[in-house]
Formats: structure tokens, C-alpha cells, sequence
């Protein structure tokens, strides 16, 4: 797996905040295999030290800690950093993630996960804090998003889309990769005041998917995450905006 | 007392000895310090055994020690912890006693109670020190006390004898045989008499004149002489003890019981003191018993009163006491007798005259007539002194009224005979006068008859006789008609009252017994505390017109237990029901505990345990003391204690049922579950295990598929824990639903992508219509039971066949139906595959819990759902989910 030293991720510092021994060693075997600089942290007051010593470029952080409560760490390292985080949680408790989200972590990802999503994930965040270029055009299998002419194509045909569902996607593929809560959309596109009518989303999401899916029902690229909200699928098999550092 | 066999020891009588032991081994030990006199020096033995004992380390204490100012005694009590006295007061003076909690707080080893015999003060406990120490025994506390001989219920009378002196403190005998230990101290009187005039016996100031009549030499010698043969009929009895726990064979006592009646009269108490002096000299045991004949009611209570006493008296004297009714006391007596193997009545020598004894035979001839078998023991009473008060008969109220009607017959008599003068003879006349006496008796009653008969002979004697209008006595026929006449009124009068009385006495008898008939049906039927409550109260109102109050432990204390809008009772009332429930007895209205407070508490006892305290309060004073009402409430007491119980136990055994019944269940949880989860970690273990194998031949295609699977199994695992967390949920009842606006073809396609890697091989087709709503519901939820059904459609349909998946609208109602092509499930069980534990019996073995279904349907309905199944006929088997449109509760008879 030597395409991230092409993308030069050489160097980059990854800080594990987990008190479970095997997912520590899994997640160092698996990112220093990648060229990832990994660093670990066994509990919550360990790792904002570590944040501190280390300054690392992504932190993986497990919610349920022994000693420090997974938000409260999420709080601190926000108080005086921008570092990406990215929280491992258990699957049933999906007001927790939406609490980290809002907390300041900038992605989750459910245990038990796999190697595919856990780099995805990752580069999806790294990408915007090493790069904060923003990338002009973005491409994932039929989708073509051209964010400086505003145009959209589907297999090569352009469609129509309304400025509200535009914005919508842009700020999708903007955040390509990363998950972005139901609140978080809402306030972005629509204001501080719709927040608490997530249907307005649903119905333009539904909308935009029946114009950018080949199959609604099957959603490609516009993923539902459950309980919390959507996330534009990112390929990074070279592409998807990714350009980074080519 | 204690029985003693009459052959060897049977395992019967081992047993009892080995629980009398027990019992005794929890309870405290009492010994006494006789002595025959004040001023032997028993308080100063008991002290110097006491301070012994604190050399040797135990914890004495002295709880109420008179010294009465006398220095050698104040010196022996340096160096012993004293407890401070209670002071009571009583109008205005403080008396010292006592101080019962004081020592039960404080919980000594050994306590030193001085003078056992003392009448506590007004408003205190009890009424007598010997029932406080009784409490300290109960509480494990070990006494030391002293007592006097004199102070001995049964030898109360011979004391009195001897001394002239009437002792009116006593100790009941049944207290000192219990006693562990009797040390007896004792000194010649003539150095008795010595300390007496050196000033060194305490003598109260009132009392100086009697004492001196007491302190003479013969009394002395006497008493001293009592105390002697007591102590040594004391050791005899512990040697017999002895003998039989060790089966030494000896002379063994042939066994008899003794029975002595009690009556109300004065000479009761004596005869039964001379009862019990008899039943300790023959090592029998003895009964004593009341006869209530149906004349009763017109009693004074005063008598009631004292029969009561009696009996309460008799019982601390160690007799088995009983309360019997009958019309005639002789025949009631030997009825007892002979049912209860009574070897020896004992009754009182008569003294009436002998005319009186002519006309109505005493009762001791008539016991002694029918006695049959059993001995009669006639005893000497003594000089009879009249107490006040005792009505020996019931005297049947003056009535005027009677007189005037009798009058009033005979007159009419007359009349009616004058006017068939001409017609009859004068015999024939005595005929109306025979009625007018025959209807007097059967109306009037006995007295009013005989007033008859005389007037109606004067009379016809007067009117009718030859010679009218004269006395003078011609035939001597009309004398025998006189006698006839008179005899006939008795007789019929006699006959008519004799049989009222015996239907009262019926009557009465079976009030009582229906009344306990009421109440154990009642409680029979009564299944939980509440109704119990009520069923009591019902029948106390009913054949007691009383009230109860109900009192149940919570924990340690003894809480009031509100029933039908009661007042809760002050604190002092709780105290007594309290003291009730702690010394397992009766206190409170009518007892010698506590007798001022306004209720009379029963302890509910059954033989394990004490399981509340019932209060009562009767509306007729005279209740507390009628031994017929107090035996009625204790078995009112002792049936609603039993009822307790056995509600008490029902509710056991069912929630023993319950717990079985959870535990089987649990039992099979654990099974499947176990093997839900071990299975993919089989196989995960043994894939990764094979591929670590470094010398295994895998090609590389097979190691990816090996990998594939194995990532299967770990997902398929995974799933299974979410299920399974779920049902914790939903049966922990926390399953709160986050209900949002929700798409369908979203949750559709969640559920789709999380079975991503099962549905690789099947083409799944979804049909939904363009135009659906969103659908209130918690998507998370929801997505799960898609998720099971789907996996569900996958194992029991065949591979690569495919998946229908359908959503559409029906009026308010949102219906989902997935279908696979399996061979569906048997008719019959078709609603159960929603059961918790259910498994399709499939052919091919793959078994599992039968999780996923039921939770389906616990979140479905969460929902206010509906989730079932139907059958294809060919082929097909569909779930179909409905769900409110609105998040309202779907109706009944919509669907299915």
C-alpha cells in the first residue's frame, strides 16, 4: 500500500486515543503500514497531553474512556486546536455521535469497522486540514461536480438542479468524505432557525438523489448515515478531489 | 409443670427435653435467694455472689438493689456498676423503681434484681417487678434476685395461716419452677431475732406493729421450716429430672392429673392453693376450670371480675385453665374430667345447714355422685370469711308486675269457678286453679307460680271448701290438693325456666361459634393482606362490636397499618402494641401489662414467628375480662394470624413458580444465544486459524474466500449482538423511539446497504411509489427490523432466488412487505414465529434463536404497529409491517 507515501502522507501524524490493547494495535499496524506517523494514548487525560507533545495532524478517539469522558476531550483539544477528530463509538449510541459531531469531531466511525473505512474516513479529514486549497472539480464514478462553472453532470448529461439543492450538494462534495450532521446542514444552507425541521432536508435530499442517483433506492454517492446525517461517498483511488499534494 | 412419664424415656420426651433445652439456652437464667424472712441476709448473698462474679469477669450490673440504709450492704455494693432507679410519678410523689429499659439497653450479663416480689408504682410497665425481670429473662439477661417464702402464690394461704399475716405481693409459682438455680439462705431464728434487736433487719415504718406480730419465734420456726421442705421438694424434683433424661429407672410416679373448679366464690382461691400444694406433693399436673351456666348475665361484673383473676392466678400457679359452659355445674364438671383423664377432682368441704342440704343437694355430693372412676378429694376450707360482694346465686330482679298478674289470675280463677258452682264439685274446680297455676308458670316464671298455687289454694280453700268462707281444714284430700297444687307450680315453673336457660345457653354458644365460623370462612377466602384486614374487621364489628387496629412489622419496627380510613394511635399506644409484638403476650385494656392504655393489643403468632400485633377496642367494658370474650378474640387473633400466613406463603410459592418458570426461560436463552455467538466464532477462529498455517496449500483464490467468509461470519456476529441488545432493551422496557420525519426508500436503502454482502448473489426489487410521504418513526429502529427481516428472507429462501420488497400508502396506514421465495412457515405456527425463543424447524439444521422476529415485533409495535406473516400458497412467504401514517396507534381490524 505504498499509494500513500505517494500522497505523501509521510510524516503525518496520527494520535490513537483508545484503552482497548488490540484496536491499538490494529490501528498502528494498519496506519503505519500506510506511512502514517502513529502515536497512542491510553486514556483521555494521556491523550490531550499527547495532543499537546505531539501536535499531530488527525486524532482517532474512542468515546467510552476510562477516565475522561470522550466529549469532554473532544471540548478541551477544541478550546485551542483545529486538529481533526475523528470518534470510534459503538454503534448503538447514535445520540453520542451526534453529540461529538457537535462537539467539534469532524467524523465518526461505528465499531466494528474495517481497515476501507477507517483510511477513507481518514484521508477524507485529512484532506481538509493539510489541504485547504479547495479543489475545483470533483469526480466519483458518473458524478461530475464542477464547482467553479456550477455545473453538475451525470454520465456525461448535465442536469438541472435547484439553487437549494446546488448548495445542498456542494456543500457535500465541499465536505466529500466526511460525515455532516442533519443540524449542520440545516444551519449551513437554510439557517439557524430550521434546524428543527430535518423533513425540509429529507425531502431535498430525496429530491437530489432521484437526480444524481442511477438508482434511488440504491444510493451510490449521497449516503444516509443513520441517525445522523449524510455523507458524500469519496473515491480515493486517485481522485474525488483528492488531490492532494499531486 | 413438667410431666414425668410413666415408662422409660420415649424419644418424644427426649425431643421435648432437647427443645426445652434450647429454648431455655436463649432465654436468661433466673436465680433466686430464698429466704423465710426479711433480714436473713438475702441481699447481702446476692451481692457478694454478684461481685464474685465480677471478679471472675462477667458483666454485672445492679439494676435495683434496697439497701435501705443498712451499711453492710451499701459497702457490698461499692464497686458495682448501679443503674440509676426510674422515678415514677404517682400524684405527685416520685417512687423509685425499676428501670426495665435502662437495663435492656444496656444488656448486661447478669442483672441484681432485689425484692422480686414488689407491686411496681402506678403507671409503670407492668404491675409487678416479676414481670419486668421476665422481660430481662426474654432478652437473654441472666437475674439474680430475692424473694421471700411468703411471697409464693401457692403458699400465700399457709403463710397467712401462720402468721395471720396476708401477703398481698406474690410471685406466681410458674416463675420460680423455672428458675436455674434456688439458693436458700438461711439462719436460725434465734439469730434472726438477734439481728432484729441489734437493728440490722429493715423494717418499714408503717408496718412496725404487724412486723412484730410477724417476728415471733413459732411463726419463725414455721416458716423457716416451709422454706426447708420447699427447697428440698425443689431438689427432688431436679434429681427426677435427672433420673429420667438418663433413663435411670426409679419410682416412677403413676401419673395423675388433678382438677379443681373455679367459681367465683371466696373459698375458690383457697382450693386452689391447696390444689397445687397436692399437684407439686404428687408430681401431677393439674387444671383448673370455670363453669359459666347460663344464669351468668345477671352477675355482677365484679364477680366476672374476680373469676377472671382467679384464673389468671390459677395459670401463674402452673394450672391448664379452661372455660367450659353448662347448665349444670356438677355434670359439666365430670364431663371435663373424663374427657381430659382426670385422676382426682378436688372440691371444697360444705358447711351449709343441714335443711338447706336436704332441699338442694350441694354440688359436692352431686360430683361425687357422678364422679364414677375418679377420685374426689374433699378438702377443709376453713373458716369462712365473707368477702363483700359475693352474690352466690343470680337473684332474679324484683317484678311487680308478675305479682300483680298472678293476682290478677287467681282472681279470675275464682271468678270462673263461682260461676260453675252450680254445676261442678268443688274437686273438679281445683281443675281451673291447676290451669290458672300451669299458664303462671309457663308465663310468669317460678316465683310468680308459686304465688299462684298458694293463692289459688287459699282460695278454693277459702270459697269453695265446705265450711266457706272458713279456714278451717276439713278433709286432709285438700291438703293433698294443696301439695298437688303447689308442687305441680314448682315442678312446671322449674321446667319452663330450666329450659329458657338452656336455650340461652345454646343460643349463646352458637352466636360464638358462628361468629368463628364467620371469620375463618371470611379469611379463608381473604388472599392478600388488605383483604384480610377487612374480613377482620367485618366480623369483629359484627360479633364483637369491636374495632380493631392492625399493626405489621416493616423491617424491625412495627408500623400502623391504615385500613379503611383509621386514625393512626398516638405514640404511647404504639408503645404497648409494640411491647406486644416484642414479648410475643397480650398488653394493653384488661391485661396486667400496660393495662391503662385504651386497646388491648394481641400478638398474631403463628408456631414459626410473630407476624403483627392486633389491637382491639370493645365497645362493653366488660368484655376485656369475660373469659368466653378474651378466648374469642385469641382465636380471632390466632385465626388471622394463620390466614396471614398463608397468604404470605401463597405469594411465596408463586413467585418461587415465577422464578422457576424464569429461570427455565433464561436457561434456554443462554443456550441459543451461546450458540449464536459461538458459531461465527467458530468459524472465524478456524478460518484465521487455517490461514495462519503457514504450510497449508491455499491457493490465493481460496484464501480470499476463506477471508470472505470470514468477514461474513464477524458481520453476520455482529448483527446478532445488535439483536440481542435490542431485546435487552425492549424487555428492560427503555426503548425510546426518536421519532423523525422519515423516507422510505432511505430506510429501505439503509437496510439494503447493511446486507449488502448477503444480497450480492440475490437480486433484490424494490417497489415503491413515487409520491410517498415521510413517515414518522425512529429510523435507527426501523432499519434494524428491515434489516432482520432481510436476513430472515435470506436463510430461509433458496440461493440466488429473489428478494420483493414493497412500500405503499393504505389510507392512514404505511405498509411494508418483504417476500421471499422460501417454503414459508406451517399454518398453524404462523403467528408464534413472532415468540421469543421460536425456531422454524428447518431441515437442514440451522438453528438459532428465534431473537430476530420478536424483536421485529417489539419495535414495530413500540411503534404502534402491526407485524405478521402469511404463506404463499405455491411458493412465498411474506412479512408485512404496518405502521401509522401519523404515529398514531393503528386501529383494530385494519390489515392482516
Amino acid at each position: 500500500m505504498s499509494q500513500s507515501a505517494e500522497k505523501g502522507v509521510a510524516g503525518v501524524r496520527i494520535l490513537v486515543v483508545d484503552d482497548e490493547a488490540a484496536i491499538l494495535r490494529f490501528l498502528k499496524t494498519v496506519l503505519d503500514s500506510e506511512g502514517f506517523c502513529v502515536y497512542k494514548a491510553e486514556n483521555g487525560s494521556l491523550g490531550i497531553a499527547s495532543a499537546v507533545a505531539v501536535r499531530p495532524d488527525l486524532i482517532l478517539l474512542d468515546l467510552g474512556l476510562p477516565d475522561i469522558d470522550g466529549l469532554e476531550v473532544i471540548r478541551r483539544i477544541r478550546e485551542w486546536s483545529k486538529v481533526p477528530i475523528i470518534v470510534l463509538s459503538v454503534r448503538e449510541r447514535e445520540d453520542d455521535k451526534v453529540m461529538a459531531l457537535d462537539a467539534g469531531a469532524d467524523d465518526y466511525l461505528t465499531k466494528p469497522f474495517g481497515a476501507g473505512e477507517l483510511l477513507a474516513r481518514i484521508r477524507a479529514s485529512l484532506r481538509r486540514a493539510l489541504h485547504d486549497v479547495p479543489q475545483p472539480v470533483y469526480k466519483i464514478e458518473d458524478l461530475e461536480v464542477d464547482l467553479v462553472r456550477r455545473r453538475v453532470l451525470v454520465a456525461g448529461l448535465e442536469i438541472q438542479l435547484t439553487p437549494t439543492e446546488y448548495d445542498l450538494l456542494r456543500l457535500l462534495v465541499t465536505n466529500a468524505g466526511k460525515v455532516l450532521t442533519h443540524r449542520q446542514i440545516l444551519k449551513q444552507i437554510w439557517g439557524a432557525g430550521y434546524i428543527e425541521q430535518p423533513h425540509v432536508l429529507r425531502v431535498n435530499i430525496s429530491n437530489l438523489r432521484r437526480k444524481v442517483e442511477k438508482d434511488s433506492s440504491r444510493p451510490r454517492y449521497i449516503l444516509t448515515e443513520v441517525g445522523v446525517g449524510y455523507r458524500l461517498k469519496a473515491d480515493f483511488s486517485g481522485n474525488a478531489g483528492g488531490d492532494a499534494g499531486r | 409443670m413438667t410431666d414425668i412419664g410413666e415408662t422409660r424415656p420415649t424419644p418424644e420426651a427426649m425431643l421435648k427435653l432437647a427443645h426445652a433445652e434450647e429454648e431455655k439456652a436463649a432465654k436468661g437464667k433466673l436465680k433466686i435467694f430464698l429466704g423465710y424472712a426479711a433480714g436473713v441476709g438475702k441481699t447481702y448473698s446476692m451481692l457478694t455472689a454478684g461481685r464474685q462474679l465480677k471478679k471472675e469477669g462477667i458483666d454485672v450490673v445492679a439494676a435495683y438493689v434496697e439497701s435501705h440504709g443498712r451499711q453492710e450492704t451499701d459497702a457490698l455494693l461499692e464497686g458495682l456498676e448501679v443503674l440509676p432507679k426510674a422515678m415514677i410519678d404517682y400524684q405527685g410523689v416520685l417512687l423509685p423503681e425499676l428501670d426495665i429499659d435502662a437495663v435492656l439497653q444496656r444488656r448486661p450479663q447478669v442483672a441484681l434484681v432485689d425484692e422480686l416480689a414488689h407491686s411496681n408504682a402506678p403507671g409503670s410497665r407492668h404491675e409487678k417487678r416479676w414481670q419486668d425481670v421476665q422481660e430481662f429473662l426474654n432478652a437473654g439477661i441472666d437475674v439474680y434476685t430475692t424473694v421471700n417464702i411468703q411471697h409464693f402464690e401457692s403458699l400465700n394461704d399457709v403463710v397467712a395461716q401462720i402468721t395471720g399475716i396476708v401477703v398481698r405481693e406474690t410471685v406466681p409459682d410458674l416463675l420460680l419452677d423455672q428458675a436455674a438455680d434456688l439458693r436458700l439462705i438461711d439462719i436460725s431464728p434465734d439469730e434472726l431475732l438477734q439481728r432484729l434487736h441489734e437493728g440490722k433487719v429493715y423494717i418499714p415504718a408503717q408496718a412496725t406493729q404487724a412486723l412484730e406480730k410477724f417476728f415471733r419465734p413459732g411463726n419463725l420456726i414455721a416458716l423457716r421450716e416451709l422454706s426447708l421442705r420447699h427447697t428440698a421438694i425443689r431438689v427432688d424434683e431436679q434429681m427426677r429430672a435427672y433420673m429420667e433424661t438418663r433413663a435411670i429407672s426409679g419410682a416412677w410416679q403413676t401419673r395423675e392429673r388433678l382438677l379443681v373448679c373455679v367459681s367465683g366464690s371466696p373459698f375458690s382461691e383457697k382450693l386452689m392453693r391447696i390444689t397445687r400444694r397436692l399437684a407439686n406433693e404428687m408430681k401431677a399436673p393439674w387444671s383448673a376450670v370455670y363453669i359459666e351456666t347460663p344464669g351468668e348475665d345477671a352477675f355482677a361484673r365484679e364477680n366476672r371480675e374476680r373469676i377472671w383473676q382467679e384464673l389468671r392466678l390459677a395459670e401463674n400457679m402452673g394450672a391448664e385453665v379452661a372455660t367450659i359452659t353448662g347448665t349444670s355445674v356438677s355434670d359439666a364438671l365430670v364431663d371435663y374430667a373424663a374427657k381430659h383423664n382426670i385422676t382426682k377432682i378436688v372440691v371444697g368441704k360444705p358447711n351449709k345447714s343441714r335443711l338447706r342440704e336436704l332441699l338442694r343437694p350441694p354440688i359436692v355430693d352431686q360430683i361425687i355422685r357422678k364422679s364414677g372412676q375418679i377420685d374426689v378429694y374433699v378438702v377443709s376450707i376453713g373458716a369462712t370469711e365473707r368477702k363483700e360482694g359475693v352474690p352466690q346465686k343470680a337473684r332474679k330482679s324484683f317484678s311487680l308486675k308478675g305479682y300483680l298478674l298472678a293476682c290478677a289470675l287467681v282472681a279470675g280463677a275464682s271468678l270462673a269457678c263461682w260461676a260453675m258452682t252450680p254445676f261442678f264439685s268443688p274437686t273438679n274446680m281445683v281443675m281451673i286453679y291447676l290451669l290458672a297455676v300451669v299458664l303462671a308458670a309457663v308465663r310468669l316464671g317460678r316465683r310468680p307460680a308459686i304465688t299462684v298455687a298458694s293463692l289459688s289454694v287459699v282460695a278454693f280453700y277459702f270459697f269453695f271448701v265446705p265450711a266457706h268462707h272458713t279456714f278451717a281444714i276439713v278433709h286432709t284430700e285438700y291438703l293433698l290438693t294443696f301439695i298437688a297444687l303447689f308442687t305441680v307450680g314448682v315442678v312446671i315453673s322449674t321446667l319452663v325456666a330450666r329450659g329458657r336457660e338452656r336455650a340461652d345457653a345454646m343460643r349463646t354458644r352458637e352466636v360464638q361459634t358462628a361468629s368463628l365460623y364467620y371469620i375463618s370462612r371470611d379469611l379463608a377466602a381473604a388472599a392478600d393482606t388488605p383483604a384480610i384486614m377487612k374480613a377482620v374487621r367485618k366480623n369483629m364489628q359484627e360479633s364483637l362490636a369491636a374495632e380493631p387496629l392492625f399493626f405489621f412489622p416493616d423491617k424491625e419496627h412495627l408500623r400502623f397499618v391504615e385500613n379503611e380510613g383509621q386514625l393512626e394511635p398516638d405514640i404511647k399506644e404504639h408503645a404497648v402494641a409494640d411491647w406486644a409484638f416484642r414479648n410475643l403476650q397480650a398488653a394493653g385494656r384488661g391485661t396486667a401489662t400496660l393495662g391503662s392504655s385504651r386497646y388491648l393489643y394481641l400478638p398474631l403468632k403463628t408456631s414459626a414467628n410473630v407476624l403483627g400485633v392486633l389491637g382491639l377496642i370493645l365497645t362493653d367494658e366488660a368484655g376485656y375480662t369475660s373469659p368466653q370474650i378474651r378466648l374469642l378474640l385469641d382465636a380471632f387473633a390466632g385465626q388471622t394470624a394463620m390466614a396471614m400466613e398463608r397468604a404470605h406463603l401463597a405469594k411465596q410459592a408463586e413467585q418461587a413458580q415465577i422464578l422457576a418458570t424464569r429461570e427455565n426461560l433464561e436457561r434456554a436463552l443462554l443456550n441459543s444465544i451461546s450458540h449464536d455467538l459461538r458459531s461465527p466464532l467458530a468459524s472465524i477462529t478456524g478460518i484465521l486459524s487455517s490461514l495462519m498455517e503457514q504450510e497449508t496449500g491455499l491457493g490465493e483464490q481460496a484464501k480470499q474466500e476463506l477471508l470472505t467468509t470470514a468477514s461474513e461470519e464477524a458481520a453476520r456476529l455482529n448483527r446478532f449482538v445488535t439483536n440481542l441488545l435490542n431485546m435487552t432493551r425492549l424487555e428492560a422496557g427503555v426503548v425510546k423511539l426518536k421519532e423523525e420525519a422519515c423516507e422510505i426508500q432511505d430506510l429501505i436503502s439503509c437496510a439494503l446497504s447493511q446486507m449488502e454482502q448477503q444480497l450480492r448473489n440475490r437480486p433484490a426489487r424494490i417497489t415503491l411509489p413515487p409520491d410517498l410521504p415521510l413517515i414518522p418513526m425512529d429510523m435507527g429502529l426501523m432499519t434494524q427490523v428491515l434489516v432482520n427481516l432481510l436476513e430472515n428472507a435470506v436463510k430461509f429462501s433458496p440461493p440466488e432466488s429473489e428478494i420483493d420488497i414493497k412500500a405503499r400508502l393504505d389510507k392512514i396506514l404505511l405498509r411494508i412487505e418483504i417476500k421471499d421465495q422460501g417454503p414459508g412457515v406451517l399454518e398453524s405456527e404462523i403467528d408464534r414465529i413472532f415468540d421469543k425463543f421460536y425456531q422454524v424447524p428447518i431441515p437442514e439444521g440451522r438453528g438459532g434463536t428465534g431473537l430476530g422476529l420478536s424483536i421485529c415485533k417489539g419495535i414495530v409495535e413500540a411503534h404502534g404497529g402491526k407485524i405478521w406473516a402469511q404463506n404463499h400458497s405455491g411458493r412465498g412467504f411474506t412479512v408485512i409491517v404496518q405502521l401509522p401514517r401519523h404515529g398514531l396507534p393503528v386501529e383494530e381490524g385494519n390489515g392482516a
